[in-house]
């Protein structure tokens, strides 16, 4: 089947610093590649379902342009693929997290136009033409943390991290259309972002402080 | 038994309106599913309880989005997001029972997503028949929840027929208290039924939560003046504030003139396979006034006739005092 290979040069999305690639880049394109390979014999399975070597009749088209991060990425997309496996095994964007893959949890929060939703919940053919924000998309173009992911660290947010990338992309969301919430607005805010670890308390410290200094 | 793995694949359709999705759910009859918000939908397919070949994808279809104010009162189009029924302003203003129950679904991404057509339309959360087991409900010949062993304790208390599934949808009380009339599409036409018709439970048909057939999709949600701007309650109990379904919710309109109360409608999820009308609870408090003794007499005789499973015997108080609550503090 055709996938499309993960070549982290030819990436806009990660333009290659100072003409080659550093250590870093090679290990994740290795990674990035290597998921790609093995999500596809995943998400195939081992039968020979419609719209696996071919466009189901009638059906979506495989071969689709997300916006990612303000980029536009060229994906192969089967119809029954979920954003957060597009995003993390054919994208190499494992800041996402998937933690129960059923809507249960909130590792997988990213933005669709600055709406929060599941990204494993959702499916992938879904977003197309929709802006999608994950957490490596919210660093300012001089590599700075976004206030919300500096605040989380000088407020010692996290504690395993796990839920962390999640509990980001939600207080982000807060922040854009409620720049000045109250600390009950950020806690019903943040109700779907489980953190096992059970550092809400330091979260919405992190969201308050992150509020403040905006 | 269930795997929890990879969905089996589908062919995904993306109509963008109302007549493409219904030649596709028409021409691929019981074979196809209807998606919206996924949230359920999803849920099954990675189970692999329920693999459809075609998935009909409403997302596209926008004449279905939406909240309209009419002489006779407001219609909702299917494809409206739960988040945009809460904060909708003439809900607030008119029916904010609804806006109250949608804000309770979930949380704030699964409302973000979900729409008050599939969270009217979802199926029940009976752990047995999710996970794939041939109970009756999915074409078999036992309840594996009604069994001394089982664990029924979100199970119902009511007019139980072989299965003892409820409803989990914290809208669907809302609706039916406001006297929703809902309208279907398929191939043969349109046709309108009141919410409280829309709803069925196993004794009608074992395998299905509503009168929707194959090919059917729901279209609209008509709310009738009635009750606007009415006094409103709506209170959900569940293990967790967030994500949980309710083990028991209550949605009251009442309508009072001077101290007296002259209409009313209350209405129960999570006790029967649909959402519970009381009728002697609301001929009960006609014509009395809005006080703790008619409070207490509605808690009492809501709860009438309730026949407990092995695990669920505390829904019974819980539910008479949802109810003594919706009216003596609405
Ligand atoms: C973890 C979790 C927790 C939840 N907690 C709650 C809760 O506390 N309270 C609550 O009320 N709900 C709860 N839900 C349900 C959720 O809110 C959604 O409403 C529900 O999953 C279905 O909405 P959806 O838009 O995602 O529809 P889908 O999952 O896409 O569809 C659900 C069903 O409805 C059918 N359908 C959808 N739209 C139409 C239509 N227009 N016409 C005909 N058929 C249609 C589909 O075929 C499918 O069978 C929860 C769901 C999850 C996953
Ligand atoms: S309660 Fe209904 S859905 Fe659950 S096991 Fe029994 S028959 Fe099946
Ligand atoms: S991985 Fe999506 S909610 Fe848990
Ligand atoms: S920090 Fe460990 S799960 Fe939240």
């Amino acid at each position: 089947m055709s996938v499309v290979t993960f070549d982290p040069e030819k990436d806009p999305a990660n333009p290659p610093v100072g003409g080659g690639l550093s250590r870093r880049e090679l290990i994740k394109s290795v990674i990035a590649t290597g998921a790609v390979v093995s999500a596809g014999s995943l998400l195939g399975g081992c039968g020979s379902g419609p719209g696996e070597t071919q466009t189901a009749v009638g059906g979506v088209e495989r071969l689709i342009s997300l916006n990612i991060n303000g980029k536009v990425r060229r994906v192969d997309v089967v119809p029954h693929e979920t954003l957060a496996m597009t995003l993390r095994y054919k994208l190499g964007l494992t800041g996402t997290k998937l933690g129960c893959d059923r809507g249960e949890c909130g590792a997988c929060t990213i933005l669709i136009d600055d709406t929060p939703i599941y990204s494993c919940s959702t499916l992938t053919h879904s977003v197309r033409g929709r802006a999608v924000t994950t957490v490596e998309g919210l660093q300012a173009a001089d590599g700075s943390l976004h206030p919300v992911q500096q605040a989380f660290v000088d407020e010692l947010g996290p504690q395993c991290g796990f839920c962390t990338p999640g509990q980001i992309m939600t207080s982000v969301a807060l922040l854009r259309a409620n720049p000045n919430p109250t600390r009950e607005d950020a806690r019903q805010a943040l109700a779907g972002n489980l953190c096992r670890c059970g550092a809400y308390d330091h979260y919405l410290n992190g969201v308050m402080r992150a509020a403040q200094e905006a | 038994m269930a795997t929890k793995d990879m969905m089996r694949p589908f062919q995904l359709f993306q109509p963008e309106s109302l007549d493409g999705a219904l030649a596709l759910a028409d021409k691929h009859g019981g074979d196809g599913w209807i998606m919206s918000g996924g949230n359920d939908s999803l849920s099954w397919f990675k189970d692999r309880v329920k693999s459809p070949v075609a998935v009909i994808d409403l997302g596209g279809v926008t004449d279905l989005v939406g909240i309209r104010e009419t002489a006779n009162g407001i219609e909702i189009g299917a494809q409206t997001t739960l988040t945009e029924i809460a904060e909708s302003d003439v809900i607030q203003s008119k029916f904010s029972v609804l806006s109250d129950a949608a804000r309770h679904v979930a949380t704030p991404q699964i409302r973000n997503v979900s729409s008050i057509g599939g969270n009217l339309c979802q199926d029940t959360r009976c752990w047995y028949y999710r996970d794939g087991l041939d109970c009756y409900r999915a074409g078999g010949t036992k309840c594996y929840a009604d069994t001394p062993e089982g664990m029924n304790r979100e199970h119902c208390l009511f007019n139980a027929d072989r299965c003892v599934a409820v409803t989990p949808s914290d809208t669907a009380p809302a609706i039916v208290a406001l006297d929703g009339q809902m309208t279907i599409a398929g191939p043969n036409g349109t046709r309108t039924v009141p919410a409280e018709e829309f709803f069925i439970g196993p004794a009608i048909d074992i395998e299905r939560m509503t009168v929707l057939e194959p090919g059917e999709i729901l279209t609209t949600i008509t709310i009738p003046n009635t009750f606007s701007g009415a006094t409103f309650y709506f209170e959900k109990v569940a293990d967790r504030n967030s994500w949980d379904f309710a083990l028991v919710n209550v949605a009251a309109a009442i309508i009072e003139d001077g101290s007296t109360i002259s209409d009313a409608r209350v209405v129960c999820g999570g006790v029967e396979c649909v959402p519970k009308r009381l009728t002697v609870v609301e001929e009960v408090v006609k014509g009395s006034s809005r006080d703790e003794e008619t409070a207490a007499l509605a808690g009492q005789s809501a709860v009438r006739g309730a026949t407990p499973l092995n695990y669920n015997h505390f829904k019974i108080p819980l539910m008479e005092n949802l109810v003594k609550r919706a009216i003596r503090d609405a």
